[in-house]
């Protein structure tokens, strides 16, 4: 569906939301992926306030579209996106990754009501992907698949193995998106294991490729809506982000992948979003 | 002589049978197709056949994809791939949320022969034992694993098949009912209790037969489901003969002796010697099946006397 400006207003404020929501449940004092979870949120806000085609009271409703969290770490983006979005109460999140929680610290399926898949040993989201989009296919479904997927992750071989598969096999169906963010757990990508050209790469295993800004919520609704349109092949879009994206301290610094935040750092983070927010005419 | 088939040829036979009665059954294979016998399906149902190449954790991964969109695959390649190459798939994917997912580890064990070390899988029984939700079994003739692939089809939930390419006749009774979990008495006796998984069951049944002649009445149990391991039927038998040998083409580290040895261990009352026949803490090597059989100790006469020697040291 198109997009107008006022939606794209809206889906802004429900990021700047979404981010308070992950800082929130974060919290001070105990270790978390920040950084993965914050560049990610414009791109799951939009597929899950705009694009996925789901029924939040019929989880498991034949038709949905799907989303595989192939980076699997920052699943505390997505519970809170499926919480704002009426899958389980909000107030569960402040049981993110305690003993007995339904939200683990990386996507468990059975635990979660919304979850598509198992992931957070990394590499094989994209795999799971192919598989549900042929499902669709023996099935006679339309629903399209999406797969998220990090930047360091595009290092593990399993990504190639299926970027291949979904290209073999036309996967039309399939979306799938590259955070950016060009920091992984120890450092830079390209100087951890260099990983570009990483658009010619997804293009030469036969994808059509985007890059866009993953901040920009305009240039991310249309590239969800141009992939959708693309027939006999699978479409990549890599989205540019800035890890830990939304709270100054952390943007594009390396050293917050996994980490634990002071109280101070914490009010700092939250009261950064509610100034945001109230801009945002929240 | 019986007709001489091979585990996997039940296999392949249920497959294709099942694709005939049950839409949503479909197979991911990874370049093997001839070999894991899924070759009859792949022609029958092309729609539902899905040739991953030689990627075996991308096939793994893919066939939960299958499965989450409400099919039920089949994940085919041999077991020490399937096994070994895609362990942390099978982690994750598979075991950790239950998967509706099988797994037929082909050309298993010693017998697989002369490839060698790297393509026999001594390992897979132990590997996906230790795997919460896995059920590993291990049919021991063609008969038996037509039966188990039907039973695996059926059944909510991961299942490791491990599957050989050694011939073996059919030594299961017609009607005889199968039922994942429950171990069966192929041979009463009082003496010794042979316990066998595998295309070494008809070497077990021998092996008492031989003992029978001398006067030893073995007791043979095929413990066709290793996980979950009946122990019920193991303690029954070990109870009432005394003493029990393992017998798997398997290492004899985490496979079915190691479940025996468990259940026995933690059994306050029994002080039931045991001795484990299998690969002992070592890879395979090239040769044929039987040589490899030999070399380990798993012939008709390395059974019996391992059982002969055990039963010497019972009290």
């Amino acid at each position: 569906m198109p997009v107008t400006e006022p939606d794209l207003r809206e889906l802004e404020k429900r990021a700047t939301e979404v981010r308070l929501q992950i800082v929130k449940a974060m919290g001070p004092g105990r270790f978390h992926h920040f950084g993965g979870s914050l560049s990610a949120t414009d791109v799951l806000v939009a597929l899950y306030y705009h694009k996925l085609r789901y029924r939040a009271d019929q989880p498991d409703w034949p038709e949905r579209d799907r989303l595989v969290l192939s980076k699997g770490h920052a699943v505390p983006a997505v519970y809170v996106c499926l919480a704002m979005c009426g899958f389980f109460p909000v107030s569960e999140l402040a049981t993110l990754k305690q003993l007995g929680s339904n939200l683990q610290g990386h996507p468990d399926m059975r635990k979660t009501c919304g979850l598509e898949a198992n992931t957070g040993s990394l590499g094989m989201g994209l795999s799971v992907a192919n598989g549900m989009a042929l499902a669709g296919r023996v099935a006679g479904l339309d629903y399209r698949v999406y797969a998220l997927l990090g930047d360091g992750e595009c290092q593990e071989g399993q990504v190639w193995e299926a970027a291949m598969t979904s290209a073999h096999y036309k996967l039309d169906t399939l979306t799938a998106i590259v955070d950016r963010n060009e920091l992984q757990a120890m450092g830079r990508t390209e100087e951890q294991m260099s990983i570009e050209p990483l658009a010619a790469k997804w293009q030469g295993f036969g994808w059509q490729t985007w890059e866009i800004d993953g901040h920009d919520m305009g240039e991310i609704c249309d590239a969800l809506e141009a992939a959708a349109e693309v027939k006999g092949r699978p479409a990549a879009i890599i989205a540019h982000t800035v890890k830990g994206k939304g709270i100054s301290f952390m943007e594009g610094k390396p050293g917050f992948h996994n980490v634990m935040i002071s109280e101070e750092q914490f009010r700092e983070a939250a009261s950064g979003l509610e100034a945001k927010i109230a801009a945002l005419g929240g | 002589m019986a007709e001489l088939k091979e585990t996997r040829d039940g296999y392949g036979d249920a497959l294709l049978q099942l694709g005939k009665e049950e839409p949503r059954i479909a197979v991911v294979d990874a370049d093997l197709f001839h070999s894991t016998r899924t070759d009859r399906f792949a022609e029958a149902f092309p729609d539902r056949f899905f040739e991953m190449g030689i990627a075996e954790q991308d096939m793994v991964s893919t066939a939960v994809g299958l499965s989450l969109g409400g099919l039920i695959p089949f994940a085919n390649s041999f077991a020490v791939f399937l096994t070994g190459r895609a362990f942390d798939q099978v982690r994750q994917q598979v075991a950790l949320p239950a998967a509706n997912v099988k797994l037929a580890g082909s050309s298993a064990g010693i017998t697989q022969g002369p490839d060698g070390a790297t393509h026999q899988s001594v390992l897979d029984v132990s590997l996906m034992r230790s795997l919460p939700n896995m059920c590993v079994v291990v049919p021991s003739d063609p008969e038996e694993a037509r039966l188990a692939t039907r039973a695996a089809a059926e059944g909510d939930g991961p299942v490791y098949l491990r599957l050989s390419r050694y011939p073996t006749p059919v030594r299961r009774e017609a009607n005889r009912p199968f039922e994942i979990g429950k171990a069966e008495v192929r041979r009463a006796g009082n003496d010794v209790t042979l316990a066998a998984c595998g295309v070494i069951l008809g070497r077990a049944l021998e092996a008492a037969e031989a003992l029978g002649g001398e006067g030893i009445s073995a007791e043979v149990l095929n413990v066709h489901t290793v996980k979950p391991l009946d122990a019920s039927a193991v303690l029954t038998s070990c109870g009432k003969t005394g003493a029990v040998v393992t017998i798997e083409e398997h290492s004899i580290i985490g496979g079915l002796g190691s479940a025996v040895a468990e259940v026995l261990g933690e059994d306050a009352d029994s002080h039931i010697p045991l001795r484990r026949l299998g690969v002992a803490d070592t890879f395979g090597e090239s040769g044929t099946a039987d040589e490899l059989l030999a070399k380990h100790g798993l012939t008709v006469e390395g059974i019996a006397g391992a059982a002969r020697a055990l039963l010497k040291t019972k009290a």
